[in-house]
């Protein structure tokens, strides 16, 4: 029966290696209960530092639901258990093996509060324990941990982690972790002299704080050599710091024109002063909202797709209630600027209020999709991921708007009554379906720009008020008429705007920005791009 | 000729009898109940945050009625929507008082609006309940201030974060948007912090327009500031509306509150409402209550709030307990002077003290501010605040801060003999810098 015997080989083995192991255990859940009479913060700190000392990694998963603050105890028996809420309770689960252990309702588990001190506690803790982990990003979560907390007990664990590293990134980090501990450990001078090049060499932001902070208490030689190690980094991040504002202003000058590409064709083909245009943002922005929330109700795994879902249905919705707004009021207001203005800004004021009726007044959450969530780090810019697609969701906007306009039959009917009414009308083109259409793809077009800006602002019936002067400032500068001049003009606020906030603060900055393009209207009354010819005003 | 005339007696006589009509009634609506003014904006920038407080009295008003109203008369409450216009704001407070007559207002929102409204409530002696946490630098004899002053939210904010458990910050960021309660506010908190040692260098104050969008500049510049090696906090007086792409932007950046806590004092369940709250927990706010207080009071009132609005995930807020505090003072003022009569019932005011719904009680000062209790909570997943931290007994609104040079030397007391707003106590005098 060599089958049978191997059984019970097996389970010898689990014996003795699980014999041990519950011992310590046994230890770790005593420190683990000890929780449920803390009395205060201090209390809980001084457990975590104990479950910290026991370099134990089983106590990761219990530090890092503590952490979370996942972390309850059961008034019954006074034992400390993971839970996961549910409707009308919660779900438990054992600290250590996560084991389920029952399920238990609101009143019968009391939390274990936490705060942001206890949290870096725990960081630091869990960074000391999860040093060998197997996974690579755990283990450089590990050293970056300690590299910020620079403690120096924990040297002898980083040399024995540096010597069996296999992975050179993570030893990099982990090298620089060393450094840094090195420099609160009071080492010898070329072994801190050491540490400093090696905290240089990184040449971040972190190492900039660090080295700071060193330097406030050195003396002598090495303060010196620290202040020359700041001196380095400070300068390329200098450099860094101006690529930074140019990708901000890229990024804002994309939500510029977002928001404006829509007036390009309504004020800018048309020339209808569209007052209500922020509102067409607005109602995109809530039609992603209604789509998020009935996807949450039904499908909650579509969520990632909600936005590519919303954008056909707010460019429909958005472009729909421009249809109405043009054929309703705006065909018989043509060539009077000034009642138009009035009679969209009425428009505007109604469709704010009724959306307030409707979904009341509040902000409504309308939330990221995983894929537009975070950053990721370039070299020391930080970009945003949300930032990122909105930058390339306006461009791809603005080359589809570019080619409906000079590549489809819409697009050149429009051209032509845009340029010459009367002749277009001649030639046969029934201008007033064409009026009634370049508006609804104006409309619909602020309508997709909605679902972009609802990624990043407030949904809330004010949504478009915030845009609507940003964007008849990007048209006029860029030149009437225009499509290229909006892009160049968004683009060129945007970046203008980044550059100047940093010294002139944002509220100065945008008055500043403001004058400038009134300077500019005076010299240029026809913005950046005019167009040439017997155009508009014929 | 002829048609006119007769046209203009026949709508002289539809309007005699509608008159007619009406009178009865509105003589003895005025006989029956007391009315109630409700000044807070329902359309327009502010209706985010006022329409909430429209309803919560509502509520307290149809409560009040349930057990019998007042002086034996019901309340009758008289809403108005002044639309987020500050002028517009002074017109709706002239309508109510002297066309409604209403025996007390309770509203406004934005310092201005108080501001707007302040010299109509002096000249027709009305009373003016403000649920709002504001600057301070005010004291009027015809407003009670049942919102927080600076030394009941700002002051102790700074101190908890200054403190061991508060993570010992020793650099700190003031950013605001650009008006008056930020601005006034960080020049107490600025002077305050250089009072404790603070040196210029490590406070960075920055200010923003109204609805500011874009804040990556910033939040990077924050991100930097927190780099020199010494703990950092941001101090946000940003106005709401701002707040979701700030701290969309703060997620996103990925700034952690262990890192570089961000404490707001214009954040609260409602603004938190439009957010995803899950990366942004441990960041904080202070507040003189939270939803999530645990007391049977609250919970009472939670409930009964949820029953009247007909819906069970409506939230509460710092200022509706504002108003619950000031509209039962104003109650058992009433009682105790045995009128309406607004003159008769300010003076009543003053030592009134009624239950809280964080579990003690609150008494109106001689200085028309109120004793509070101030809490600093974290915000959690379900965007919900959680109690960190809470000012061992309560602490009475100091209407002249003591850390600005020009206020120092004032002290406000409406009882008489001094009945003044701004007694200066170095020189003696009533009349120092201010209103009135």
């Amino acid at each position: 029966m060599p089958v049978l015997r191997i059984f019970r080989l097996i389970f010898i083995l689990i014996a003795v290696m699980a014999g041990p192991a519950r011992a310590d255990d046994a230890a770790l859940r005593t420190m683990l209960n000890g929780l449920a009479n803390a009395d205060g913060f201090a209390a809980i700190e001084k457990i975590v530092g104990d479950i910290a000392a026991t370099g134990d990694p089983k106590a990761e998963r219990a530090l890092g639901a503590l952490s979370s603050g996942d972390l309850y105890v059961r008034k019954a028996d006074k034992t400390v258990l993971i839970g996961k809420s549910k409707t009308g309770g919660y779900v438990l689960s054992d600290p250590l093996t996560g084991d389920v252990a029952g399920e238990a309702k609101r009143s019968e588990v009391e939390k274990i509060k936490v705060n942001n001190t206890l949290r870096r506690v725990v960081r630091e803790a869990l960074g000391g324990l999860t040093l060998a982990s197997v996974d690579p990003r755990a283990r450089l979560n590990a050293a970056e941990t300690i590299f910020k907390s620079g403690d120096p007990h924990a040297i002898p664990t980083l040399d024995a982690a540096i010597a069996r590293e296999t992975d050179p990134a993570v030893k990099e980090r982990l090298m620089e972790a060393r450094a840094s501990a090195t420099l609160k450990a009071q080492a010898p001078v070329a072994e801190t002299t050491a540490a400093l090049e090696t905290i240089a060499g990184r040449g971040d932001r972190e190492a900039l704080s660090l080295l700071k902070s060193y330097e406030a208490g050195a003396q002598g030689e090495l303060k010196d050599a620290a202040g020359a190690a700041i001196a380095k980094i400070e300068q390329t991040l200098a450099l860094w710091a101006a690529g930074q504002n140019v990708w901000y202003g890229i990024s804002l000058g994309s939500v510029l024109l977002l928001a404006a590409v829509g007036l390009a064709i309504t004020f800018g083909v048309m020339g209808v002063i569209n007052m209500a245009h922020g509102e067409m943002v607005m109602i995109g922005a809530y039609t992603t909202f209604v789509v998020q929330d009935l996807i949450r109700q039904y499908s909650p795994d579509l969520f990632d797709w909600s936005l590519p879902i919303a954008l056909p249905l707010a460019f429909l919705v958005s472009a729909g209630v421009g249809l109405i707004i043009e054929r309703g009021i705006i065909r018989f207001l043509y060539g009077r600027p000034l009642e138009t203005l009035l009679a969209t800004w009425g428009v505007s004021l109604v469709l704010q209020q009724t959306v307030r009726s409707l979904f009341g007044p509040t902000n409504r959450e309308v939330g990221n999709p995983s894929w537009m969530s975070g950053a990721f780090q370039l070299g020391e810019l930080t970009i945003t991921w949300n930032r990122l697609w909105i930058v390339v969701f306006a461009l791809i906007v603005f080359a589809l708007l570019l080619y409906v306009l000079n590549r489809t039959a819409l697009g050149l009917q429009m051209r032509a009554v845009t340029q010459n009414r009367r002749m277009a009308s001649s030639m046969g083109i029934r201008t007033p379906w064409i009026d009634a259409m370049t508006f609804a793809l104006g409309s619909g077009i602020a309508g997709i720009a909605g679902v972009a800006l609802s990624q990043i602002d407030n949904v809330s019936p004010d949504l478009g008020q915030g845009y609507i002067i940003d964007s008849f400032m990007v048209v006029v500068f860029g030149g009437v008429g225009n499509l290229w001049g909006t892009l160049v003009g968004a683009f060129t606020l945007g970046v203008l705007n980044k550059f100047l906030e940093p010294y002139a603060g944002a509220v100065l900055g945008k008055i500043a920005v403001l004058i400038l393009i009134i300077l500019f209207i005076q010299k240029r009354p026809r913005g950046l791009f005019a167009l040439k010819g017997r155009a508009v005003e014929a | 000729m002829r048609g006119m005339t007769a046209s203009f007696t026949k709508s002289l006589a539809a309007v005699a009898i509608a008159a007619g009509l009406a009178w009865p009634s509105l003589a003895q609506a005025q006989e029956d109940t007391i009315k109630i003014g409700i000044l807070h904006s329902l359309s327009g920038t502010m209706a985010i945050s006022e329409t909430t407080l429209k309803d919560a009295m509502l509520m307290l008003i149809d409560e009040q009625n349930k057990k019998g109203g007042v002086l034996g008369r019901k309340l009758e409450a008289v809403v108005v929507d002044p639309a987020s216009n500050w002028p517009l704001f002074a017109e709706k407070a002239r309508d109510l008082i002297s066309k409604d007559k209403v025996a007390a207002v309770f509203g406004c929102w934005t310092s201005v609006s108080r501001k707007s409204v302040l010299p109509v409530f002096e000249e027709l002696d009305n009373i003016l309940f403000y649920p709002v946490q504001y600057e301070g630098e005010e004291s009027q004899r015809n407003v009670f201030y049942t919102g927080a002053a600076p030394n009941q939210q700002a002051i102790p904010a700074v101190d908890y974060l200054m403190s061991e458990e508060g993570g010992s910050v020793k650099r700190w960021v003031l950013a605001g948007t650009d008006y008056v309660y930020p601005q006034t506010t960080n020049k107490i908190l600025e002077a305050y912090l250089k009072s404790k040692g603070v040196a210029a260098e490590d406070i960075m104050i920055n200010y923003t327009p109204f609805g500011h969008s874009d804040w990556q500049t910033i939040v990077t510049d924050i991100k930097n500031f927190g780099s020199a090696g010494k703990k950092t906090a941001v101090v946000s007086t940003i106005n709401g509306d701002a707040n979701v792409p700030f701290y969309k932007e703060l997620a996103n950046q990925g700034i952690k509150a262990e890192d570089i806590p961000v404490i707001a004092f214009s954040v609260g369940e409602e603004e938190l409402a439009g957010l995803d709250t899950a990366p942004l927990v441990g960041h904080l706010a202070a507040w003189n209550y939270f939803q999530s207080v645990d007391t049977d009071a609250n919970a009472e009132f939670i409930e009964k709030w949820r029953a009247f609005t007909k819906n069970d995930k409506r939230v509460t807020n710092d200022p509706m307990e504002a108003h619950y505090i000031g509209f039962n003072m104003w109650v058992k003022a009433v009682e105790k002077a045995g009128t309406t009569e607004p003159d008769k019932v300010i003076d009543a005011m003053i030592g009134v003290s009624v239950p809280n719904l964080s579990g003690g009680y609150s008494a109106m000062m001689p200085n028309h501010h109120i004793t509070k209790p101030v809490l600093i909570g974290e915000i959690q997943e379900d965007g919900q605040f959680e109690t960190v931290w809470q000012t061992p007994g309560l602490v009475p609104g100091d209407e002249w801060s003591d850390y600005l040079p020009d206020s120092k030397e004032l002290i406000a007391d409406w009882r008489a003999p001094m009945s003044c707003g701004n007694f200066n106590v170095a020189t003696g005098k009533c009349g120092g810098k201010g209103v009135n």
